[in-house]
């Protein structure tokens, strides 16, 4: 079981997923639990709440998960996936408020020390202009 | 109080953009003292501990970083990073 928050990223597009957490995993390392999902099933663009769900499975840390998405659809479904968490881990898993790539390498960093969910939070939305 | 202070010359060719500010940063967070960085001997400083703000002054190569440190690990802190810059952030991981 890591002591680290886990970070999920979420796209419309599976490469986009992926491309970034291989930025991850190169950037900061493995020391972060990592989830990702893009595209429908059909191979196009879109988010999957199953998708998603698995994705946090994959990430799951008891310290937490933060979730980056890119547009619309990947907000909404995340937010979905996690109301269809189980009620001890919804109140485990947010999502931030933060460019998808950018925003999971910063939080990725942030996490890697061992830092709370909210710290790993508050990390990746301080590139969020105001 | 007492804060320590160390610099280094950054030699690394593409300055301190987004790989070796993750190492800088992951190193700084190892420490328990406070620990800032900045550009000129006077400042202004950024928390050597915030990945947003180390990668947002873009230092360039052949910038000095000045580091400045206050607490229990100052000594080693400091320590560990000059010699991160130094060693052009090879062993960061």
């Amino acid at each position: 079981m890591s002591e680290n928050v886990g970070i999920v990223i979420v796209s419309h597009s599976a490469d986009v997923a992926r491309g970034t957490a291989l930025m991850v995993e190169q950037m900061v390392g493995r020391e972060v639990p990592l989830g990702w999902c893009g595209g429908d099933p059909g191979g196009g663009l879109g988010t999957s709440v199953e998708a998603i769900m698995k994705a946090i499975e994959q990430a799951w840390s008891e310290r937490g998960v933060a979730i980056l998405v890119d547009l619309g659809g990947a907000e909404t479904n995340s937010e979905m996936a996690i109301e269809m968490l189980p009620e001890e881990r919804r109140d485990r898993v947010v999502v931030c408020n933060a460019p998808v790539v950018e925003g999971a390498v910063m939080a990725a960093t942030e996490a890697a020390s061992g830092a709370t969910l909210e710290a790993v939070r508050r990390t990746a939305e301080e590139l969020t202009p105001v | 109080m007492n804060k320590l202070r160390a610099s280094v010359l950054m030699r690394h060719e593409v300055g301190l953009h987004a790989r070796p500010s993750v190492k800088l940063t992951k190193l700084a967070k190892a420490f328990e003292s406070h620990i800032d960085l900045g550009l000129s001997p006077d400042g202004p400083w950024v928390d050597a501990k915030s990945i947003v703000k180390v990668m947002a002054t873009k230092a360039p190569k052949d910038s000095t970083i000045y580091f400045r440190a206050e607490g229990t690990d100052a000594k080693a802190a400091l320590e560990a990073l000059v010699t991160l810059v130094d060693g052009d952030f090879q062993d960061g991981r």
